[in-house]
């Protein structure tokens, strides 16, 4: 299969790239770690010296003279265990490093794609699924340094094979050659054994993943799975896949059960060698018994290390797809750009919308030649069935995305125009889905800026928003955590809070996206009201379906699929448009034919 | 000014700040957890024996090296000038052949091992994931969501670590440390207690280091978590963060996040750093003090130099089981952790169980539910419903209205048996609600809550989830009986159309629609509707809720609307205030009475109409 050998060949040499551009990043920390290594290398390799150094000087003289040099035999003591803290500090020093190179990655890296993912339009948001986005800055960083851990060991193992070659040279060129044998056949089976081992992996990794998502995804819709009584297909559903990584983790578990083995088994073959040529070498005068000892042991020291070397190249691919998925995001153009223009900070804006159209996928436009003003200080309307666009207007209107076509402008600037943090500094949307923070009542109203915000202000707009009474009876009132890991709040509570965040800031331009859905009818007239009465500096356009909220609007634009159907007071467009007649006095019109039907029925009776 | 916490929101809080509608949480030893999650997988135990005898065939193997090493030293190389290679040549291949079958043996052990397991882990995961949907959605609303599905995820993980590795490396550990010892006996006694002697501190030791490791994971773990929720902020609240220019602070947000999980990440690191050479120390220290004593005893007759240097190749056999010990440990610790989490799921339960093969069965047509003297509270919490009697004969639309916290949600998920009240009883046809199958149930009871969860696939796929066996024609005509062919048509792809994940590519109100059509096919004998159509315009509201009335096949409608045109159509209004049904009866007469009702219904008004 040339393909798949290419195929890891490229993976393994994109795996050193990645590699080296930690290195890169962190030179100084990489030669603590390898230099920690080196030293715990060559003191491997010192510790058998040192037996062999014993065995020859101190034991085997004893044993022939029949009495104990004192002096050696402390020198032998003293040479082992200094080797062996030396080892350790090289133990220590290494694995400390290579976990702060290893971390130090990771954490650049997340504060980079987060960065992007703060950078890049939402449109951009809207293209790539949450999960993935999770993943990318989780699972797929960590994957992408995971290599990072072994790789000081590795590069020290290969410092030990170098100076372990040259210490069998020294002792016996002869017996060398065993070395020289096994060494390459242990690397050799490495390399196929990762090359068997990688596309196995990769499988395993992308069905955990998938078991995973459908774990997500069903437990989140649990409500539905239980109220419509799927949970045998539910678990069938995951059964299934996890069955099959199952499948994957037994064929992952095949490779490395027959290849570890045979890892292990090499070195020993290797110690057995030594042992077979040694004793001829000895025979023929060429070795002494103390450095036949000294080269086994060897062998058995470097079994395990070796391995290092293993693990390293068994990282790459996971390393290579995760890195290659971080670049994706990394390297994400569209950015949002802006331009000069200022906006003024105080008075209500003035809105204009020149032809606009927008579509999240090519071919299925969502807005269509959308074109109306909103006069500084009015307060629009936006009407339409379900579909028509509405929120996507919305989004428009506060360049949250770009329009394919036409433009938004405020007080006369294209928003396309306008520099960075202006339209945010001057607008505020309250979207239909309220986002709550992990934060305390205070930071989500403020979300850090608002130029300090007063608590009088805050306490203000909670007002103004009917949420003054929940917040004050939470246990910290606006210190109180909320969010995720807080207290929690019901739906219209998140609701008049979002609203008071976008109130807090005394926006000159304020747009409603059917922002009080979950509100009690009451509580919501007296919202509409302040309103009105109190924000005399707020241009606002709402989306809107009740009357009462309508009936607060100088004007209304009705949508229908895309486009502007009519645009005009509720009055006008009650009596010219069918659509929007139809829409707004559903309610009445059931009520009349209801009463009409219940009239006929008592005439029949 | 209403300071009550809504519904929803009491309901949470209060079985959030109560254990007991919580998962249960695991209390047993490290090994009595062992012991009961290794029994909840009778999978590992296939075929145990054969593998284990393969296992310490294997160790066995590497006790091979130092013999060899011992016999060809004292053996074959007892005349220094001639070694006797008839004899070297024979032990070397001999052990050749040996090291070969323990190669042999440690593969068939491994393929053996990781089959048992992962088929042991697989229904694991199965067991731990159906179990989470059967448990109420008050105990599954306790857990966060990620952390639910770590449990049939990453949490199995860590014990597929332990039981591929870690598990047998304890008994090969164990196994291979008593033959070491034994040998080592063998060669000399003495040597042996120089050898235990230098461990033993190290052996008392390293369960201490274990818990620091253990603690300092702990705080990588809640790091992490932490970084993640910060992260994830990013990309969930993006549309906030933009609208509202907060980019900067969500910036330093995560990098405080991220700073912090790193420095728990490092600190673990230099824990684990440090105390892992030890080993390695007390076997260099064992190493000197056999050199120096075996001399003594060697020069005393005591052992040969050959045993003197095939004892000290033992050491490193005894070392290195130690050595290993250290991860297994850690690998244990995480295992059990990971045993508790889901053993945590399994141990908990159902409190609104299916009765199973002893529920009755209903058959289908119209239904009668009748709730008496039914009563509610959460767990720990006050109680949110009071002696209610209410009886919804077939054939007809209630609806149910109240302010926000006056019970409506509670009164949905009782009749719907989400959870089982804790006072009275609901009859269904006369049947108590608790002896009913659920798959009877929920075939002729539905609801339809405000959040249209969607699965990601298409239109067909979401709403065929009703009836699974539905075909496109099928599904086609019910979106035209229910007046939604027209927004279907204005879509991209119409039935083919993705939504995305949970949906996200369709407008709440969209999303309202087919979650609607699910349940519209699914065609119950009582539809329960809980703010199913909040999003929705009136138009198409109106045109929903005749469709679904459905009177003309038998069906019943129940439904809890904030709009109170659903009163006026409906047979019997039903008023909840704190907790209790405080009105009932028809629209008409309910309006014309002094009342709870006439207020609500004035205000609606008041909102719903420009005159």
């Amino acid at each position: 299969m040339p393909s798949e050998s290419e195929h890891t060949s490229s993976v393994m040499r994109q795996g050193f790239g990645v590699i080296g551009h930690a290195v890169r990043s962190e030179p100084r920390v990489f030669t603590g770690a390898v230099l920690s290594s080196a030293v715990y290398g060559a003191m491997t390799v010192a510790s058998s010296w040192a037996l062999g150094w014993a065995t020859e000087h101190a034991v085997l003289p004893a044993f022939r003279s029949g009495s104990p040099a004192t002096g050696t035999l402390t020198a032998a003591a003293l040479l082992i265990v200094g080797v062996a803290v030396l080892k350790a500090a090289g133990v220590i020093g290494r694995r400390v490093l290579a976990g702060i190179m290893q971390y130090r990655m990771q954490a650049r890296s997340r504060r980079a794609v987060t960065r992007q993912y703060l950078r890049l339009p939402l449109a951009w948001h809207h293209r790539h699924p949450t999960g993935q986005l999770l993943s990318n800055a989780g699972s797929d960083i960590e994957a992408a340094w995971a290599p990072l851990a072994p790789l000081p060991m590795a590069v020290g193992v290969v410092v030990m094979l170098v100076t372990a070659a040259a210490g069998i040279v020294v002792v016996d060129p002869m017996l060398a050659i065993v070395g020289f044998l096994i060494f390459p056949a242990i690397a050799v089976l490495n390399l196929v054994y990762q090359r068997r081992l990688s596309p196995l992996v990769m499988r395993a990794q992308q069905l955990r993943a998938e078991v995973s998502e459908i774990a997500h995804e069903s437990f989140d819709g649990a409500l539905v799975v239980k109220t419509l009584g799927r949970e045998d297909t539910e678990a069938e559903r995951f059964q299934a896949r996890a069955d099959r990584l199952r499948e994957a983790n037994i064929a992952v578990g095949r490779v490395r059960g027959m290849f570890d083995p045979l890892l292990e088994a090499l070195p020993t073959l290797g110690v057995l060698a030594v042992l077979l040529f040694g004793s001829l070498r000895l025979a023929s005068g060429g070795v002494t018994s103390g450095e036949l000892v000294q080269v086994s042991y060897l062998f058995t020291l470097l079994a395990f290390p070796v391995r290092a070397l293993g693990w390293v190249l068994a990282e790459l691919p996971r390393s290579v797809v995760g890195w290659r998925r971080v670049q994706d995001v990394l390297n994400a153009s569209g950015s949002m750009e802006f331009g000069p223009a200022h906006l003024a900070t105080r008075g209500p804006a003035r809105v204009q919308v020149r032809d606009l159209s927008f579509g999240y996928v090519p071919g299925a436009p969502v807005l269509s030649g959308v074109d109306f003003d909103v006069e500084a200080g009015r307060t629009v309307a936006l009407v339409g069935p379900t579909g028509s666009g509405k929120s996507t207007l919305t989004q428009l209107l506060v360049r949250l995305i770009d329009p394919d076509e036409g433009r938004v402008l405020i007080d006369g600037a294209d928003l396309r125009d306008v520099a960075r943090g202006q339209v945010s500094a001057v607008a505020a949307l309250v979207p239909q889905q309220t986002f709550l923070f992990d934060d305390t009542v205070r930071g989500n109203l403020t979300l850090g800026g608002a130029e300090g915000a007063s608590d009088e202000q805050i306490w203000a707009a909670l007002r103004l928003a009917q949420a003054e009474g929940f917040v004050s009876a939470l246990p910290k009132n606006l210190d109180t955590r909320i969010g995720e890991r807080g207290a929690t709040l019901s739906g219209g509570q998140r609701q008049r809070l979002a609203l008071a965040r976008a109130l807090v800031r005394s926006p000159r331009l304020l747009i409603l996206d059917d922002s009080t859905s979950s509100v009690d009818a009451q509580v919501e007239g007296r919202i509409l009201f302040g309103l009105r009465d109190g924000s005399p500096d707020s241009t606002v356009i709402v989306v809107a379906y009740r009357m009462a909220t309508i009936a607060l609007a100088d004007e209304v634009v009705y949508l229908e699929q895309g486009r502007v159907a009519d645009r005009g007071t509720h009055e006008e467009l009650l009596a010219r448009c069918a659509g929007y007649r139809d829409l707004v006095t559903a309610y009445e019109r059931e009520e009349v034919e209801r009463a009409a039907l219940d009239a006929g029925e008592e005439v029949n009776a | 000014m209403t300071t009550r916490v809504d519904e929803r929101g009491a309901a949470e809080t209060a079985a959030g700040g109560k254990a007991g509608a919580g998962l249960r949480v695991e209390e047993r030893s490290a090994l009595a957890t062992l012991r009961h999650g290794l029994a909840l997988s009778p999978e590992f135990r296939i075929g145990l024996p054969v593998t284990l005898l393969l296992a310490v065939l294997a160790t066995l193997g590497k006790v091979i090296v130092p013999i060899a090493v011992q016999q060809v030293i004292d053996q074959g190389l007892k005349d220094t000038t001639a070694p006797d290679m008839v004899f070297i040549t024979r032990a070397v291949l001999l052990c050749a052949v040996a090291v070969l079958l323990t190669a042999l043996c440690g593969y068939l052990m491994n393929v053996r091992l990781y089959r048992t397991t992962e088929s042991g882990l697989a229904s694991l995961r199965g067991k731990a994931f159906r179990h989470v949907h059967d448990l109420s959605v008050l105990t599954q609303n306790t857990e966060r969501r990620g952390a639910l599905v770590s449990r049939v995820t990453s949490d199995v993980d860590q014990i597929s670590t332990f039981m591929q590795w870690g598990g047998l490396m304890v008994i090969i550990s164990v196994g291979q440390l008593l033959i070491a010892s034994v040998l080592m006996a063998v060669y000399s006694w003495q040597l042996t207690l120089v050898v235990w002697g230098c461990f033993l501190p190290l052996v008392i030791a390293l369960p201490r280091f274990q818990r620091w490791v253990a603690r300092a994971y702990t705080g990588v773990r809640e790091r992490t978590g932490d970084m993640l929720a910060a992260v994830s902020e990013s990309v969930v609240g993006s549309a906030v963060i933009r609208a509202y220019g907060s980019e900067e602070r969500t910036a330093r947000r995560i990098d405080e996040a991220v700073g912090a999980h790193q420095a728990a990440q490092t600190r673990a690191q230099k824990i684990i750093a440090f105390t892992f050479p030890s080993t390695e120390l007390v076997g260099a220290l064992a190493i000197a003090g056999v050199v120096v004593l075996g001399v003594e005893l060697g020069v005393g007759g005591a052992i040969s130099a050959g045993r003197l240097v095939a004892f000290l190749f033992l050491i490193t056999l005894f070392i290195s089981p130690l050595q290993t010990a250290t991860e297994v440990l850690n690998d244990a610790q995480n295992a059990v952790a990971g045993w508790r989490r889901v053993l945590g799921v399994l141990d908990t339960p159902a409190d609104v169980a299916d009765p199973g093969e002893k529920g009755r069965v209903l058959p289908r047509g119209p239904i009668t539910v009748s709730f008496q003297g039914v009563g509610f509270h959460y767990p720990g919490g006050p109680q949110v419903l009071h002696d209610v009697w209410a009886d919804i004969a077939p054939r007809t639309r209630v609806a149910i209205v109240g302010e926000t916290g006056s019970g409506k949600t509670t009164f949905a998920k009782l009749l719907t048996r989400l959870m089982d009240p804790t006072s009275g009883h609901i009859l269904v046809d006369g049947v108590e609600l608790r002896d009913v199958r659920f798959s009877s149930l929920r075939e002729r009871i539905v609801m339809v809550p405000q959040d249209g969860f969607l699965f990601d696939g298409t239109l067909a796929d979401n709403i065929r989830y009703g009836r699974p066996s539905a075909t496109d024609e099928e599904i086609g005509l019910a979106m035209t009986e229910l007046g939604l062919g027209d927004w279907l048509e204005g879509l991209p792809a119409g039935l083919a159309t993705p939504v995305g994940q949970r949906g996200e590519s369709l407008s709440a109100g969209e999303r309202q629609l087919v979650a609607l059509a699910r349940a519209y096919l699914a065609d119950p004998d009582l539809l329960l509707l809980d703010e199913a159509t909040s999003a929705v315009d009136p138009a198409t509201e109106v045109r929903l809720a005749r469709a679904l009335d459905g009177v003309t096949r038998g069906r019943t409608a129940v439904s809890i609307a904030h709009r109170l045109s659903t009163a006026e159509a409906a047979d019997e209004v039903l008023v909840f205030e704190h907790g209790r049904i405080v009105q009932r009866g028809p629209h008409a007469e309910l309006v014309r009475k002094d009342g709870v009702y006439a207020d609500l219904y004035a205000s609606w008004a008041a909102a719903a109409r420009s005159s």
